[in-house]
């Protein structure tokens, strides 16, 4: 070690994707399972992991089962790319799997994302895996995991129904804010991780698998390709979406897009700009059409 | 205007990183693997237990590489602990087999076996002791040079297998009856943890607790929110022999058995008085056995677990320390101090999310026009 500094800790004693390939095949097992019964919480044999638990450890976990040595990985925590976990994120994938990494949605296979969807469209050969805090949608009205999992057998989604009944009656409306829950595919309540209620109609028949993983909480859901993802709400009452109307981006002039806030330190005024700063680039390098935003919901 | 960074993560986190290790050698010292693992025993074994890794070797890098933080050498400990794979699976252990260093009992003031205080801070008064401020080598050498020559007591009567004084009140029929439940133990780390749990489960969770976090759960439930009041039947530090069955063979004979090595462990048993209807108006006191043990010399935690171990076996509406959702999904080390680290991460999006919300209903419902 005289002499010279070892700054990387060496992967060579790591298995790829750092998992034993028994590990890895037990996850992509949880991950069938999960597939096969959309929105359904699958409980799974969590690893440790190098990285902090609640810090990304069950989107971790699905990519690093998942990933294989042609795979291109792209990893976004709140939007951006270099977001500080994303980064380390990134890092540790890129340094047990030496896989190519991206910031480009469209060139990206696997995408692990917290708590947003990227603004482009994924296509059929991705998969969108989410990271997850809170996998339990019914936790706020049932703390315990055993009888809120008797309620999902059961299909009993009066308690949360009420919860946003009651939001109506103190509040005039619905209340929630980002983990909006939803019903997949008619059956279960799913909770779509902490994504802004802007992202939830991008679940609804999306083309991509995605895939949802709550390292802590030991569980693993998914939303199969092309599969009904509704956002709960009242007929009288329908689900709404942060509202973005009349905002524009600051560097690329994109609308419609779910921004980040800023407020300008001369005028106090605030200003926009795209949380997805890949997609936001993209535009300002003129990657991408000039005309996006006015397209609405698809 | 102010400049918003959209680039510029990488290179901060590459300096951040530069920094910790600055902070770590900064002071031009450097403490050896080995003086950790001979010197900082109280905090290697907690290390160990918490990591649920018996590898002194390693508990004592990962305390280096953590500069004496437990709770960091904890985690890089159950990181590794997470890539190897289970190559062999040991066979029962039994404590009966147990090498005593200290074996104390509560209950009973005189027992089969004696009392043997071993090694401990218990009987020391906790003065600071600034002779170690300037202790040297030669110091060092002396006192044990000295210590060597004192003959050892006469060991007159210390048995090669101390009863158990569990097993004293078992005979005297004081002690519930149970019946041996010989399932094979379900492994948490490769099966997570389902509610209702076995009871394996649940002092596999317990071991390998937070030992601030169990020994709080357990203080709290013997203080008033639980409902009891136990007595320490037993408390064991020793070491056990672990064995495997022959591996080049389907054999499960102990004769073909490989021994592998011998860990430490606290063992306690406790006795916790039960009323029971035997019948109707006519009641009875008996006697139940909470269990704890873990790696090394972990005195107060095992006392913990074995306080809890009871509260968990015998629920109580109402009462946390007695409710086990709530007891094992919050000891653990790495999930709690994850989960609350995780608050120093970004939030923009999801508070962005609720500002709207809160936006919107000031506006009594209006969609909000800024």
């Amino acid at each position: 070690m005289h002499g010279k500094f070892v700054w990387v800790v060496r992967m060579s004693n790591y298995n790829f994707a750092f998992f034993d390939e028994n590990s890895k095949r037990e996850i992509r097992r949880a991950i069938f399972k999960a597939v096969a019964i959309p929105g359904y919480q699958v409980p799974f044999a969590s690893r440790e992991m190098p990285i902090a638990r609640g810090w990304g450890t069950g989107g971790l976990q699905l990519t690093l089962s998942l990933i294989g040595r042609h795979d291109v990985i792209k990893v976004i925590d709140q939007g951006s790319d270099e977001s500080v976990n994303a980064v380390n994120i990134r890092k540790f994938i890129q340094q047990t799997t030496a896989v190519a990494t991206t910031h480009q949605t469209p060139d990206a296979t696997l995408v692990q994302s917290r708590h947003r969807i990227p603004e482009i469209p994924l296509r059929e050969d991705q998969i969108l895996i989410l990271q997850v805090p809170i996998p339990e949608p019914l936790r706020e009205t049932e703390q315990s995991d055993t009888r809120a999992k008797r309620l999902h057998a059961e299909k009993e989604y009066s308690g949360i129904y009420l919860s946003l009944f009651e939001q109506i009656m103190k509040h005039g409306q619905i209340a929630t804010g980002a983990d909006h829950p939803t019903l997949v595919h008619d059956r279960y309540v799913m909770a779509p991780s902490p994504i802004p209620r802007f992202d939830n109609h991008k679940l609804n028949y999306s083309a991509a698998l995605i895939l949802l993983g709550a390292g802590r909480e030991k569980k693993i859901y998914a939303v199969p390709p092309y599969t009904k993802v509704e956002s709960l709400a009242f007929t009288d009452h329908p689900f709404t979406v942060e509202d973005m109307t009349g905002k524009i981006c600051r560097l690329c002039g994109a609308r419609g897009v779910f921004f980040d806030e800023f407020i300008d330190p001369t005028t106090q005024a605030p200003y926009y700009q795209c949380n997805d700063t890949s997609f936001c680039q993209q535009r300002m390098s003129a990657e991408l059409e000039t005309t996006w935003g006015e397209q609405g919901d698809h | 205007m102010g400049y918003v960074a959209v680039k510029g993560g990488e290179a901060a986190i590459s300096e951040s990183i530069k920094r910790l290790r600055l902070t770590r050698l900064r002071e031009r010292q450097i403490i050896t693997v080995s003086s950790i693992k001979s010197c900082l025993r109280g905090l290697v074994d907690r290390v160990m237990s918490e990591a649920s890794l018996y590898a002194r070797d390693l508990a004592a890098l990962a305390i280096k590489q953590a500069e004496g933080n437990p709770e960091e050498a904890t985690f890089l400990l159950r990181a590794y602990r997470g890539t190897l794979p289970r190559k062999y699976y040991s066979r029962l252990v039994t404590t009966d087999d147990m090498a005593i260093e200290r074996r104390i009992s509560a209950t009973f003031k005189d027992i089969p076996g004696g009392q043997l205080l071993g090694a401990s801070y218990d009987y020391t008064h906790r003065l600071l002791d600034f002779s170690l401020e300037t202790e040297e080598i030669s110091d060092m050498e002396k006192w044990l040079e000295h210590y060597s020559k004192i003959p050892p007591a006469p060991l007159d009567s210390l048995p090669q297998k101390m009863t158990r004084v569990a097993d004293i009140v078992r005979q005297e029929g004081l002690l519930a009856a149970k019946t041996e439940d010989n399932t094979p133990p379900q492994d948490v780390t490769r099966q997570s943890l389902s509610f209702p749990a076995q009871r394996s489960e649940r002092l596999q969770a317990l071991t390998r607790g937070e030992t601030g976090a169990v020994t709080a759960l357990g203080y709290a439930a013997i203080r008033g929110y639980g409902l009891l009041h136990p007595t320490v039947a037993e408390l064991r530090v020793g070491n056990v022999p672990i064995t495997i069955d022959y591996p080049l063979e389907e054999t499960s004979d102990p004769g073909d058995a490989l021994y592998i090595g011998r860990i430490q462990v606290t063992e306690v048993d406790s006795l916790i008085p039960s009323i029971k209807e035997t019948a109707p108006g006519k009641k009875e006191i008996n006697f139940c056995i909470g269990y704890g043990v873990c790696y090394g010399q972990n005195e107060t935690k095992a006392i913990a677990m074995s306080v809890l171990d009871f509260c968990l076996e015998n629920p109580v509406p109402g009462s946390p320390v007695h409710d086990e959702e709530f007891v094992l999904t919050h000891v653990d080390p790495v999930e709690a101090t994850g989960f609350i680290s995780h608050l120093k991460l970004p939030h923009y999006v999801t508070f962005q999310s609720e500002l709207d919300s809160a936006r919107k209903i000031r506006l009594g419902g209006a969609h909000e026009q800024l």
